[in-house]
């Protein structure tokens, strides 16, 4: 009797040790799972996924040296917090004639090149439209519609993209959490992602950041057109109005109905300028409101 | 003691000493099944690991995601998520309330399904952000207008009452487990007869425990069916084509339910052959889940017809051309597998008694499945992938989406995340729940409360 329930105490013991060892062995399999998955992945692994930029040019280094210096020096320290605000008495307006649009593209360049993009990230983007198949082509630059009623603004969860009193609806990317919600609700599809880290990321690593000019772009946040605001500020027209050799760009303030020719630089009344042309706005049956009117590609005149 | 039973308790505690051996002996004895599929899950998580280091590193670009389809993959594995988390207000709250004894054993899985679930959402929706390090913005500077800020706060209550609802069943079982040393005598005793929270099951705790669980069952439908309305409005909230539908919110529940009894079913098949629970998790299970599948696959039906008809008689410019690539064009082979395979022939395969065994219904379930996660797949891409404004100047790719080998691992890896926490979960305590059934046995407090077995 004794001896029987001493065997199955020595019994229980021995399980309890058993269980110990399994436990210990069951931790080491898991540890060479950990292991093989790593290794694995490796073998998997195999594609370079960032693209080849390529090397900076010297040329650049140089421009970049000045440009840095300039913006130390004449950056307010304040401006992405002045930034929020719009610039008093402002709403501003741009009019695109499509009639005048030739494709040249200087724009795009212009504004690639003063906003870090990418070659295939795009702040405007000129589109070569067809309104149907039996009407002739034309060209239809598209920038950030600036809507008075944003879809992207109402969806970002962390105020990273605005709306200034003057209009213009700039993204914070040092406020950006990268969810990508304003690229899915915007119906222009005129925001970009910084999928990989921006152009010329070394070259900018030490320019202070403009929320105005977005720049530096950083990786893993929302860049758009900022209706150069950084330009604004300082009484100018914008990179790509002033770009434009065709005459196809007019900018101005919507409270004092004028607007101005970027290549003329010739000032007209804005009313009258969409009332006789017969402007229109971009998709303007969802009611976005946008701040960009539109002239017709062909009109009698 | 033992001679002042009578032949009805003596074999009431016999039956009940053979419930309790029966329900937790997975979590004493060691399973190979289950230790080569926990080995299997965190090989998956390491993959999935190791490529998410790589796209913190590269940046989301490591994806196929670019600017036109800015959401992929992720995002549609979390439209899947929250789909099944579903299911376990389904099984526990309304079942439980609509008094569906039947329904007994398989509430604790279900509400282990909406906890893993959950964490899974939470997990992939960080994966899908460009800056994962500034989450705490979110809590910083939330702004109420915006829907994800919604989801958080729904998801978040969501995921607190499915545990409160695992928890809270729980603790009777635990005071078994305890009382009959079944978790050893140390560290782990001491952890589990603190998770008890004193409870002695006399008839006041019953009564409290018993109204704490009708608040909560109660509280977690609304819960339930915001969670995954609001996550529909994360898309019906834009003016896309496809998405800008006033349909979508019951659209998505109804849906939610069909993709979380699918899995439901599947993990109850697993269970019972891997965990020997035959005799708790019986063909009467099967069919009567199988028979609520078909109720809610129709629903689902009924909502997917309106969701595609009602466009596709108008045919509005936009529209047509999503609807066009549904239809006929590059989405049309997954979209009609959806529809016919995994909705119109499942539902039509379990009116027949026989197909709703275990076996053909967990294939069915299988298949029902996989159909609900290409149904999230169709979602979220098309619709991106056809935006108002011509895709022009941008590279030829941009207008096709294909998720790339680390998206994938990275998806894979979160869904491995949930298997792992639903597994764990099924195996520490046990998955079906002791004390409830004991009580629906009609086995007195007396018995329950026995120290020796």
């Amino acid at each position: 009797m004794l001896i029987s329930h001493m065997s199955t105490e020595i019994c229980k013991l021995m399980s309890l040790n058993q269980d110990k060892t399994n436990r210990r062995a069951f931790f080491v399999k898991l540890g060479l799972a950990g292991i093989g998955s790593v290794l694995v992945s490796k073998w998997m692994d195999k594609t370079s996924w960032a693209p080849n930029m390529g090397s900076t040019a010297k040329h650049l280094i140089i421009a970049r040296d000045a440009y840095i210096n300039r913006i130390k020096n004449s950056l307010d320290p304040e401006i992405n917090v002045k930034a929020r605000q719009g610039l008093p008495g402002k709403k501003f307006v741009l009019v695109v004639d499509l009639s005048r649009c030739r494709n040249a593209r200087k724009c795009m360049e212009a504004c690639a090149a003063t906003h870090q993009l990418r070659p295939d990230q795009f702040h405007l983007n000129v589109l070569e439209m067809r309104d149907d198949e039996h009407t002739a082509p034309y060209y239809l630059p598209k920038h950030c519609q600036h809507c008075d009623n944003p879809p992207c603004v109402k969806v970002c969860p962390v105020e990273a993209t605005y709306k200034r009193t003057d209009g213009i609806v700039l993204i914070d990317n040092e406020r950006c959490i990268g969810c990508r919600y304003c690229i899915a609700a915007c119906p222009y599809s005129a925001r970009s992602f910084n999928w990989f880290d921006p152009k010329d990321a070394e070259l900018y690593k030490d320019v202070p950041y403009n929320v105005e000019r977005n720049v530096p772009q950083k990786k893993g946040t929302v860049t758009k057109c900022t209706f150069s605001a950084d330009c604004l500020r300082n009484g100018e027209l914008p990179y790509c109005v002033r770009a434009c050799p065709n005459g196809v760009y007019y900018f101005g303030n919507l409270y004092e109905d004028s607007v101005t020719n970027g290549t003329t630089g010739e000032t007209v009344k804005l009313s009258k300028l969409l009332e006789d042309n017969g402007a229109f706005q971009l998709l303007a049956e969802l009611g976005t409101k946008p701040s960009v009117y539109y002239l017709p590609p062909r009109r009698n005149n | 003691m033992e001679t002042t039973f009578t032949g009805l308790q003596q074999q009431q505690k016999i039956d009940f000493d053979k419930m309790v051996t029966a329900l937790t002996v997975v979590s004493r004895r060691k399973n190979k099944i289950l230790e080569y599929w926990i080995l299997f899950l965190v090989f998956c998580v390491g993959v999935g690991v190791y490529f998410y280091i790589k796209q913190l590193q590269t940046g989301l670009g490591i994806t196929g995601m670019r600017d036109i389809v800015s959401w992929g993959l992720y995002i549609s594995t979390f439209v899947l998520f929250i789909a099944i988390s579903l299911i376990g207000s389904l099984t526990l709250a309304i079942l439980k309330l609509l008094n569906q004894h039947w329904a007994t054993p398989i509430t604790r899985l279900g509400e282990i399904v909406a906890v893993g679930s959950l964490i899974g959402a939470l997990l992939i929706i960080v994966v899908d952000m460009g800056r994962p390090e500034r989450l705490w913005h979110i809590f910083v500077y939330g702004r109420l207008q915006s829907p994800i800020v919604w989801d958080i706060i729904v998801v978040n209550t969501y995921l607190i009452i499915s545990l409160l609802l695992y928890y809270l069943p729980l603790i009777p079982d635990l005071h078994i487990l305890h009382r009959r040393n079944l978790m050893g005598r140390g560290f782990k005793a001491k952890i589990i007869k603190f998770l008890t929270f004193g409870w002695q099951g006399t008839e006041e705790q019953n009564i409290t425990l018993h109204k704490a669980l009708h608040a909560l069952m109660i509280i977690v439908i609304p819960v339930a069916l915001s969670i995954h309305t609001v996550t529909a409005w994360l898309f019906a909230n834009t003016l896309r084509p496809g998405w800008d539908s006033t349909n979508f919110g019951p659209y998505f529940v109804s849906g939610a339910f069909v993709a979380g009894a699918a899995l439901m079913i599947i993990l109850i098949y697993g269970a019972r052959k891997v965990f020997l629970l035959h005799d708790y998790l019986r063909p009467l299970h099967f069919d009567r889940l199988g028979k609520l599948l078909v109720l809610l696959m129709l629903v689902y039906l009924y909502f997917n017809i309106n969701e595609y008809l009602v466009p596709a008689y108008k045919m509005r410019e936009h529209e047509k051309h999503l609807l066009d690539s549904l239809f006929t064009g590059e989405f049309a082979y997954l979209f009609w597998f959806s529809q016919f395979g995994g909705l119109i022939l499942p539902t039509f395969l379990l009116i027949f008694k026989p197909l709703r065994k275990p076996l053909p219904l967990t294939i069915i379930s299988f298949i029902v499945l996989v159909a609900a996660m290409i149904k999230r797949y169709l979602i979220v891409i098309p619709t991106l992938t056809h935006p108002f404004l011509p895709i022009q100047n941008y590279p030829e790719y941009y207008k096709h989406y294909s998720p790339t080998l680390p998206e994938v691992s990275i998806t894979v890896g979160c869904m491995a995340v949930v298997l792992l926490v639903i597994t764990i979960l099924m195996k520490i305590f046990p998955v079906v729940p002791l004390y409830e059934t004991a009580k629906e046995k009609g086995i007195p407090q007396s018995i329950i409360n026995r120290t020796q077995p």
